[in-house]
């Protein structure tokens, strides 16, 4: 491959290439992402492609190993393009009937379709899968369209188009735009994306750092490991474009170790860009220079943190520090930083592709755009979904989930990851964006949503979360340290039945000090679960203490009772 | 693995990052993966090869919980205690997965075939509780599968 010179000539190669493909021709598209693997994708793609050999089908169908289109409880997923014929739970034994069904004779396979729990009626079509429906999935959906593997296949649907068009901008004019489009940071904050950058560019340093933060350390948050695994291109996109706004030559991608598929993705599509002249010295002829690398995580939740995280790309223990020193002018080797998480780095070229005004259509007044959440826990539909800013609770959980299985009933739904907070029933018709989160107790965070139905004890959720965050306390600063083992062994202890009088009010004053006092974000939101499940699930705690009772049947207060 | 040979592969491990000091992670993963766990004179050699402090490794070493300073089973298993996970009773397997080895969440066991640790989350939420050993994803564990799912490994 030889580097491209300028966005001409990446035109005519995204030409040559979709010119190449015949748009009718039937392509069978596979989820390998890393919840189909579990379900054994790798036979189900092995088999598609031994059995088109066999059945002489080579020029009749191409075959597509795609990224996590979002669909996990279903896995593994098929979709015959370009009907959109959707095969759900396909295991290999069932490609034969596929292709000589499907491909053969243009007949579906109807034992492998969705059945529509409410009406009990087979669905044929992936978009008229109800928890398809009412997502806009503007960002994730390309991961249906493309192997995350091909260059070329992420040129067909338009990519680096955006790159194409923002380097003949100013970089002032990319950062009025991205700030017109009210792009809000996706990894939790809710910071103005601009701003940061604004600020970044205007900073005084020799050299300027970018960073693309994929630790996605919240446990049942997995958006940021499908949209790198699934479309690893979308994010390069979005950093490059970042990277020549802010005017910085380096970028960092800093991805968990326990997503290595991600981290091979990753690494592809540098070497992929690398090669086409889209990262590198002189970017598509433009005179703009950059590079990125990618550093792997060791498993510690704190280093999603920005300063931690910065502190652990630099070799060292992934400590945060003090907030006065801005990133943005003291970052990275003490450099101007700035730092997005992945989602935020993958709406960058929608804004800059179609116009911020386009982006704005799609939102509520503060909040603009889509968000993915990972939708998981007691829920019909577990999987990654993709909602217009604003829509409410109830439909992400009834309409998009299909509601709560095994006859049970909703109880709550935690938001925001181990440091967000627990909504209940009466909360179902809140509006979801960035505030309005913030307003009943809980937050946005980077997108995890479990939710919990009636067998789930409140109690033991805040303990499980607070024993989470005790344990990932890096321990630098005092209050997160010792107020987080604190608060365990108060909620343990209530859990095991030996709950006194005024250990409520000791947990809300530890939860005041933490807020007021601790040095990072970890430690001043690590009282949240607490907070929210005390806000509104007082009573729980009470009968734990008063009268050694767990209401949903989960702790074991008995131990103690007997002596 | 003799000392020689360890040093050998750390050697290998750093020219391959160009000894970049800043690519510590990446540099103590990678020795990981070549010899098991990180002994004593990985961490010195490193030190030396760096040009770190070994007290700075040391603390790298022991913050992130990826890294073993201990040897480790042939089978390292991961059992998810992400909160999908926990709702869906991943405890209850952990318990079961305590007992069937005869060892605690961290510990190897004698004859080093089992290594047991946790993790956060491994993504694969809708067929939770997720066991991972090796690189084989284990779906929709109960406390009943644990026993037929180790049998498979020797």
């Amino acid at each position: 491959m030889t580097r491209l010179k300028s966005s001409g000539e990446l035109e005519a190669l995204r030409k040559s290439i979709t010119e190449k493909r015949d748009p009718n021709k039937a392509c069978i598209t596979i989820c390998n992402g890393t919840g189909c693997q579990a379900y054994g994708c790798k036979d189900v793609t092995a088999a598609f492609h031994e059995e088109v050999e066999r059945q002489n089908l080579t020029a009749k169908v191409d075959i597509r190993s795609i990224g996590c289109p979002g669909f996990c409880e279903r896995g593994t997923l098929v979709v015959v393009k370009p009907q959109d014929i959707f095969y759900q739970r396909v295991r290999a034994k069932d490609v034969p009937e596929i292709l000589a069904e499907t491909i053969g004779k243009g007949n579906t396979v109807n034992r492998l379709l969705y059945t529509d729990r409410k009406t009990g009626e087979k669905v044929t079509y992936e978009h008229e899968v109800p928890f398809y429906k009412k997502q806009k999935r503007l960002i994730i959906g390309n991961n249906g369209l493309i192997d995350p593997t091909s260059i070329d296949d992420y040129l067909a649907i338009g990519g680096y188009s955006a790159l194409g068009k923002a380097l003949k901008m100013s970089p002032e004019e990319i950062i009025d735009e991205v700030k017109k489009a009210g792009l809000r940071g996706r990894g939790g904050g809710g910071f103005p994306t601009a701003v940061k950058w604004e600020s970044a560019r205007q900073a005084h340093g020799d050299t300027k750092y970018v960073i693309c933060n994929a630790d996605e350390g919240d446990p049942g948050a997995f958006m940021d490991r499908s949209l790198v695994e699934g479309n690893p291109h979308s994010a390069l996109e979005g950093m490059i474009i970042g990277a020549f706004a802010i005017g910085s030559n380096e970028g960092y991608i800093y991805i968990r170790n326990e997503y290595p598929l991600a981290v091979r993705n990753m690494r592809t599509a540098i070497e992929q860009a690398e090669a086409h002249g889209l990262l590198g010295k002189n970017i598509l002829g433009s005179g703009f220079d950059f590079n990125i690398r990618i550093n792997r995580g060791g498993g510690a939740f704190i280093c999603g943190e920005s300063t931690a995280l910065m502190a652990s790309l630099e070799g060292r223990v992934g400590e945060p520090r003090a907030k006065y020193i801005h990133t943005a002018e003291q970052g990275l080797w003490g450099q101007p930083t700035n730092l997005n998480n992945v989602e935020t780095w993958a709406n960058v070229p929608l804004i800059i592709k179609n116009g911020a005004d386009r982006y704005r259509e799609i939102g509520t007044e503060g909040s603009k755009g889509t968000k993915i959440f990972s939708l998981v826990g007691n829920i019909g539909n577990t999987g990654l979904v993709e909602v217009p800013m604003g829509i409410t609770l109830r439909e992400i959980i009834y309409d998009i989930g299909g509601g709560i299985p095994k006859g049970r009933n909703f109880k709550a739904v935690q938001t925001g990851g181990p440091s967000g907070g627990v909504l209940p029933e009466s909360q179902l018709d809140l509006k979801v964006d960035f505030d309005e989160l913030d307003k009943a107790g809980s937050m946005m965070g980077s997108g995890g949503m479990i939710v919990m139905d009636d067998k789930t004890c409140m109690v033991d959720v805040a303990k499980y979360f607070v024993s989470f965050l005790e344990g990932e306390s890096c321990g630098k600063c005092l209050p997160c340290r010792e107020g987080l083992q604190q608060m365990r062994d108060i909620l343990t202890g209530i859990t095991e039945g030996c709950g006194k009088r005024g250990d409520i009010k000791l947990l809300e004053e530890l939860s005041a000090t933490l807020v007021d006092a601790s040095l990072c974000a970890l430690g001043s939101t690590a009282p949240n679960p607490v907070l929210s499940t005390l806000r509104y699930f007082r009573d729980e705690y009470e009968v734990h203490i008063k009268e050694k009772r767990c209401p949903a049947g989960v702790c074991n207060l008995e131990a103690v009772k007997v002596e | 693995m003799e000392v020689k040979e360890l040093k050998e592969k750390v050697k290998q491990v750093l020219q391959k990052y160009q000894l970049d000091e800043s690519v510590l992670v990446d540099i103590l993963h990678d020795i990981q993966a070549e010899c098991g766990y990180l002994p004593k004179e990985v961490l010195e050699e490193t030190s030396r090869g760096l040009g770190v402090p070994l007290s700075r490794i040391y603390s790298v070493a022991t913050f992130f919980k990826a890294f073993s300073l201990e040897p480790r089973g042939r089978h390292l298993i991961h059992v998810c205690t992400g909160t999908a996970c926990h709702v869906r009773g991943t405890v209850k397997v952990l318990e079961k997965m305590e007992q069937a080895l005869g060892i605690k969440t961290g510990e190897t066991t004698s004859d080093l075939k089992f290594t047991l640790e946790t993790v956060n989350c491994v993504g694969a939420c809708a067929l939770g509780p997720m066991v991972i050993i090796g690189e084989n994803y284990h779906g929709e564990m109960t406390p009943e599968t644990v026993g037929p799912v180790l049998e498979n490994y020797n």
